[in-house]
């Protein structure tokens, strides 16, 4: 550990869903804790609650029940607009299908948290600087003003991973980011993760795939919307 | 987020899709242009009533017929106008001007070597000049006693003159009217140009009793003593709201006269006692009604036009879903996403709005050339079509746009 600064820390996270009559428990009472410059994995069976923990930890919905603390603020009580604005502010995405605005050019796909952040003190010519930094650095320094159509699969997730860092959130969340990359881009990926992480970037990354886990410190496994084990990774990549 | 960045993003969306932008800007173009058009027809048309006002001459009465009274039957009997009436007026009302009767007939007409089809010949009396306004250019006019005598003579108007003898001087000419009727050109009226839809420079004006003895199609009305259509009464300096009498006065007088003359008590008048007054307001309240029904139909192309831009908005709320996603998790607030599209509608209906304008002033000018109507541009009506462009646009941006803005980030990512 660099650290022990907790980035995250959820306990007995639940999330029930009412489906009629039914009760479906997405998560059953998770307690997860990640570090400052920790890089996690989250590994489960499809059901087993993984992309709800990824949601609850991402802030993009409220757990039913249980107490979240992100980077010391407790976020299971806020609204939707405050959940907003603590994704702006605190966190970054990076999804399976990129999710970039088509028809956008890459730069201004990399400053849209900046256009939400009604705290930032940047003018857009600062802004716009910092994006091209950041793009520079992930590898795209000739690919700043194509669209998201013009690129190849592993562009578009540095496109996505750059948009990610621009408002130098305190912990990066990953959703399958390498699932619909071919093998050797899928490394390049990875690579550039770890790299990041190195640097001191806190990344919290969900997948199905054990080959893209060992990239990670520790792998979380859930079953069930419960922690089922946690495994320390070797550490041949790092 | 800062307005200026809102519009910004707004106008970048909208750009991304021109063709649908300008489709869907369409319906708003074409209200406000329909507005601003309907609305310069008929303020061009009011304007025209009024110059009817001056142009008509000032201080009329208009005596007619009572045609309810004029059954078949009762046509036998005493029912109805007659030229006599007209100079009893004259002589035993006070505060008249001068007594003007008129009856027309259309008719073939030659000189020389040049034929006219349907030219009105339109038999007067000796105070027509100054009752109607018109003024004598060349020659001179016919006097009572001419009408008396059914002297054979005729003024021109102007037009006609032109028509009819080109640069000579057409004092003296004789022109043949119907075939056998010879008139003795002694004079020609200045152009007057058309006043309402009645061209006064294309008639040829003679003694009403040429037109009453040889040329009235009623053969009837030769027989029962010379029964007109109209007596016209201008009243003089002293009647009016600050003379001697009042013009209801002078309007009482007349109908005491007629109805001794008829032997008809008031309430069985066989004639109607109009005023210039009456007239006009009865065209301004048609105008007015007209003009309201237009303004209501182009309303609700801009209501319709406002609809167009809810459907798409909707469909681009649908469309964007994902777009709404991406926003979403990376910090946009419902708020943030509700002015985003807002702001896009209410782009789509100020620009709409905007090119409406423009198409509207230059689609009144076109069609004012084209039929010949008078149009006239209405300041208010473009700030009316302008703004309710606006309201239509906030009123159906809101329910797409709040819409959007109620999306969950978790769906709205996951949307294919």
């Amino acid at each position: 550990m660099k650290t022990s600064k907790p980035i995250i820390d959820g306990s007995d996270l639940k999330k029930i869903y009412q489906m009629g009559d039914f009760e479906v428990r997405a998560l059953d009472g998770t307690s997860i804790q990640v570090n400052e410059g920790e890089f996690v994995a989250i590994m489960g069976p499809s059901g087993s609650g993984k992309s709800t923990l990824m949601n609850v930890l991402g802030c993009l919905m409220s757990p039913t029940s249980g107490q979240y603390i992100l980077d010391g603020e407790d976020v299971s009580v806020l609204d939707k607009i405050e959940l907003a604005q603590i994704r702006n502010r605190k966190l970054g995405f990076i999804f399976q299908s990129y999710n970039l605005l088509a028809r956008t050019p890459a730069l201004q796909n990399v400053i849209l948290p900046l256009y939400y952040d009604r705290e930032s003190s940047l003018t857009a010519e600062e802004q716009e600087e910092k994006a091209i930094k950041i793009l520079e650095a992930v590898g795209l320094a000739d690919r700043i003003y194509h669209e998201p159509q013009e690129l190849s699969g592993g562009q578009q997730q540095r496109v996505s991973i750059a948009r990610a860092l621009v408002n130098d959130p305190v912990m990066v969340m990953a959703d399958e980011p390498t699932g619909n990359l071919d093998s050797k881009s899928g490394a390049e990926i990875m690579d550039l993760l770890v790299s990041l992480n190195k640097e001191g970037v806190t990344i919290v990354m969900v997948t199905h795939d054990p080959a893209i886990a060992k990239y990670t410190d520790r792998t979380i496994h859930l079953l069930d919307g419960k922690v089922a084990q946690v495994v320390k990774n070797g550490k041949e990549h790092k | 987020m800062k307005p200026l960045k809102v519009i910004n993003i707004a106008w970048q969306a909208l750009l991304k899709n021109k063709i649908r932008s300008l489709l869907t800007m369409l319906g708003i173009i074409i209200g406000v242009a329909a507005v601003i058009i309907m609305i310069a027809i008929s303020a061009g048309t009011e304007a025209t009533i009024q110059e009817e006002i001056t142009g008509l001459g000032s201080n009329l009465i208009y005596v007619t017929p009572n045609m309810t009274k004029l059954t078949p039957g009762s046509m036998q009997s005493d029912g109805g106008l007659v030229y006599d009436d007209a100079f009893a007026i004259a002589e035993q009302i006070s505060g008249v001007n001068g007594v003007v009767v008129e009856q027309s007939s259309s008719q073939t007409i030659k000189a020389g070597d040049t034929s006219l089809d349907g030219v009105t010949i339109m038999g007067t009396t000796a105070d027509f000049p100054s009752v109607r306004d018109m003024e004598i250019v060349s020659g001179r006019y016919f006097d009572q006693k001419e009408v008396d005598r059914t002297t054979p003579i005729a003024i021109l108007g102007s037009s006609l003159a032109e028509e009819l003898f080109g640069d000579r001087d057409p004092f003296g000419e004789t022109v043949t009217v119907a075939g056998n009727i010879r008139l003795t050109v002694v004079g020609v009226f200045e152009e007057k140009g058309m006043v309402g839809d009645v061209d006064y420079d294309s008639r040829l004006y003679t003694p009403i009793t040429i037109v009453l003895d040889k040329l009235s199609d009623n053969k009837f009305a030769r027989f029962k003593g010379d029964r007109v259509r109209t007596i016209y009464v201008e009243v003089d300096d002293s009647v009016g709201p600050d003379g001697e009498r009042s013009l209801d006065d002078v309007i009482y007088q007349i109908e005491l006269l007629l109805a001794k003359r008829h032997e008809v008590t008031l309430e069985e008048a066989d004639f109607v006692i109009t005023t210039q007054q009456d007239i006009i307001s009865t065209k301004e309240s048609t105008t007015a009604a007209f003009r309201s029904l237009l303004a209501w139909v182009a309303g609700v192309s801009l209501v319709v036009g406002g609809i167009g831009i809810m459907n798409i908005m909707l469909v681009s709320v649908t469309e964007r879903t994902r777009e709404i996603g991406i926003r979403q998790s990376v910090g946009a607030t419902p708020n943030d996403i509700r002015w985003q599209f807002l702001t896009e509608a209410l782009l789509l209906s100020l620009i709409g709005g905007l090119i409406g304008v423009a198409a509207g002033v230059i689609g009144s000018w076109l069609f004012g050339q084209a039929s010949g109507m008078r149009t006239v541009i209405v300041a208010t009506s473009v700030l009316l079509a302008f703004g309710s462009a606006a309201t239509v646009g906030v009123f159906f941006g809101y329910y797409p746009a709040n819409k959007a803005s109620q999306l969950d980030p978790i769906d709205a990512l996951r949307y294919e």
